[in-house]
């Protein structure tokens, strides 16, 4: 199964995605996708220095799907953390 | 209103200088998030799904015009412009930064506000009636007692490292609007034969993944024993409550596990040996904290006013709201005024920051600028003159904030769910959404009459789906998100836990359900009978026969 890394930012606890540089991007579709386990192991190792240093919280991997449409968290609740919420949920910014 | 004193406003602010420099020592390095966690959630401070979330203490419900202004300048500044309020009566932040959060606090402080104790393992904000103070059918003024708790319990030493979470309810009033029977006290004013006031002490009720109703352990306590009392009952289930594992770790399970008479018998002992010597209510700090609750310089009105009665038979819409959202008031005169946070299609309990600048405003201009936050996630106005509702009406419409809708099936209770809690496995506010348009007419609802729908997305049942009329809990079922229906619960004075009706159904097949299960309701009901009573009536069988056999 695909995976990648995600975790939140320290700062402002927002979901990010470890990219392919080592990264992490609010957006899934810059995440790396680990296809193997030489990759698993890199990257996690890449996640933990990064919580380690700060940058993230609570670093771990979720399953996902390459799609048309780019990269698909496989788990509902991880779509939800993806997207943000399935709801129109603020009106003050909108 | 309560007021700060020197040493509340010093300790608020001492912690959040405390808070200032925790943060400060996270993002330099110096802590990890393992020693950082618990220090964030002493200040109400959660790492949710998509952010953080600030938990706000409201303290028993109550807010000035100037502290919900200050939210709403919170939630614009701070967050995207809204926030929720919670079934404790609380206020969360969806978005706040880590780094903001300090300043957050600090303007909290500014207005004698604060996120201590709103979560972790120790007494969290007491709450009460939504109605305290001007009910009809109140005994006595629950927020005097519900004060006293809140300064007993802030920083108790011997109470900061509790087994589990602890949350103690009261009423001043016998019609039950605060759910006492399920938190871990329940507190109902009585008074006994000579007169005098006191408590029925309820024990051990609760939600979550074991519901119970709670027990009473004691008939009558005298009010100025109410802080050795609450002592002892503290000290008994710090003894013996369950710290091995978390989920037999409230006292509920302590309660059903020795009993309600055994754990009255240790209280008792407990009680017997402390309360001659324990910190009580003393008379003149009891007058003292009273007075924060004083009535304000209401208007003398002799009978009805005669514009209102004549607005209701004139505008429909208005008699409608009148009908659900206005309730009696003690005072002659005056009304106490609903304001729902239920509008079709929208998140139960969220607010935008534009609406919580209109209600502050609408406080100040017609209910001495007070506000209560009620369990069911709405606002309340409590001190409206009744020749000032068609006015208030009006405006409230303008804003968004006048569906009339109270104790109706679009009233809906709903937690965050999955669209934003960690814990959550399925989503509760799309579901909400659903029913409240199926059920949006507004005739049906009325006809439907009082009926307590409450939805939560996992078993901790913070949308307190065991104690609704139907009550909904999210499921997680091979990834696909299921609902499990309960029926016949209620969280009043006739407190009950739902039956589960049968096997949790799909998510697309959910609104049917229930649609069917208010059709069995429409059918089987007689004279006047709420959808509660046919329940009670006629049991779970023809409900459960209709809901399945029909697919």
């Amino acid at each position: 199964m695909d995976q990648i890394f995600t975790a939140n930012r320290l700062t402002d606890g927002l979901v990010v995605y470890l990219t392919e540089a080592g990264d992490w991007s609010e957006d899934v579709n810059q995440s790396f996708v680990c296809a193997n386990e030489d990759d698993l192991a890199s990257y996690e190792k890449r996640a933990v220095e990064a919580a380690v240093a700060r940058r993230i919280v609570e670093p771990y991997a979720i399953d996902v799907q390459r799609t048309a449409e780019g990269v698909r968290p496989v788990r509902y609740r991880e779509v939800i953390r993806a997207f943000g919420p399935s709801i129109d949920y603020a009106p003050g910014a909108a | 209103m309560y007021r700060y004193d020197e040493i509340d406003q010093a300790v608020v602010d001492q912690r959040v200088a405390q808070f200032r420099d925790q943060v400060s020592r996270r993002l330099s390095g110096e802590l990890s998030e393992d020693e950082f966690k618990p220090l964030r959630l002493m200040n109400g401070l959660y790492l949710q799904l998509h952010a953080y979330m600030l938990r706000v203490a409201i303290p028993y419900g109550t807010l000035s015009a100037v502290q919900m202004r200050k939210l709403a300048d919170i939630a614009r500044r701070y967050d995207k412009g809204y926030a929720h309020f919670t079934t404790r009566q609380n206020l969360q932040y969806n978005w706040p930064k880590l780094e903001d959060t300090p300043d957050l606090l600090a303007e909290l402080a500014s207005v004698e506000m604060h996120a201590i104790q709103t979560s972790g393992n120790c007494i969290r904000n007491v709450t009460t009636d939504q109605f305290a103070g001007v009910a009809a059918d109140e005994i006595d003024d629950p927020r005097v007692y519900a004060e006293v708790i809140r300064q007993w319990s802030t920083f108790h030493p011997e109470f900061s490292f509790l087994p589990r979470k602890f949350k103690i309810a009261l009423t001043g009033a016998p019609h039950d609007r605060a759910a006492i029977k399920v938190h871990d006290i329940g507190l109902i004013v009585r008074r006994d034969d000579a007169g005098n006031l006191g408590f029925e002490v309820v024990v051990g009720g609760g939600q979550g993944r074991t519901p119970m109703i709670g027990k009473t352990i004691r008939e009558f306590l005298p009010k100025a024993y109410l802080l050795s009392y609450l002592e002892a009952i503290m000290r008994v289930y710090n003894q013996y409550g369950r710290r091995d594992n978390m989920y037999k770790a409230r006292i509920k399970i302590l309660v059903h596990e020795i009993g309600a008479e055994k754990f009255a018998q240790e209280v008792e002992a407990e009680w017997e040996q402390i309360r001659h010597t324990a910190t009580d209510i003393p008379p003149e700090e009891e007058a003292r904290v009273r007075s924060f609750f004083s009535a304000p310089a209401y208007r003398r009105f002799d009978g009805t006013d005669a514009g209102f009665a004549a607005k209701k038979l004139e505008d429909r819409a208005f008699a409608l709201w009148v009908r659900t959202n206005v309730v009696a008031h003690k005072q002659p005169g005056y009304a106490i005024a609903n304001i729902s946070l239920k509008p079709v299609g929208k998140p139960p309990g969220d607010a935008t920051a534009d609406q919580m600048d209109a209600v502050a405003d609408l406080a100040e201009q017609f209910s001495f600028s007070e506000i209560r936050v009620t369990h069911e996630q709405n606002l309340v106005l409590p001190d409206v003159a009744e020749a000032d509702l068609y006015a208030l009406w009006q405006r409230l419409r303008d804003h968004g904030l006048a569906t009339p809708n109270i104790g109706l099936i679009s009233d809906i209770i709903a937690c965050p769910g999955l669209d934003y809690c960690a814990l959550a496995n399925a989503r509760s506010i799309p579901i909400a959404q659903q029913l409240s348009e199926r059920f949006s007419d507004l005739d049906r609802q009325h006809d439907l009459g009082e009926l307590r729908l409450k939805i939560s997305g996992c078993i901790n049942a913070c949308g307190h789906h065991h104690v609704g009329h139907i009550g909904i809990l999210g499921v997680d079922r091979k990834g696909e998100e299921y609902y499990q229906i309960t029926l016949g619960g209620a969280a009043d004075e006739d407190a009950a836990v739902g039956e589960i009706v049968g096997p949790a159904v799909a998510s697309d097949e959910l609104t049917d359900a229930i649609e069917n299960i208010i059709t069995t309701y429409v059918g089987l009901r007689q004279n006047g009978e709420r959808f509660i009573d046919t329940y009670r009536r006629v049991g779970r069988a023809p409900f459960k026969e209709r809901l399945y056999d029909a697919g």
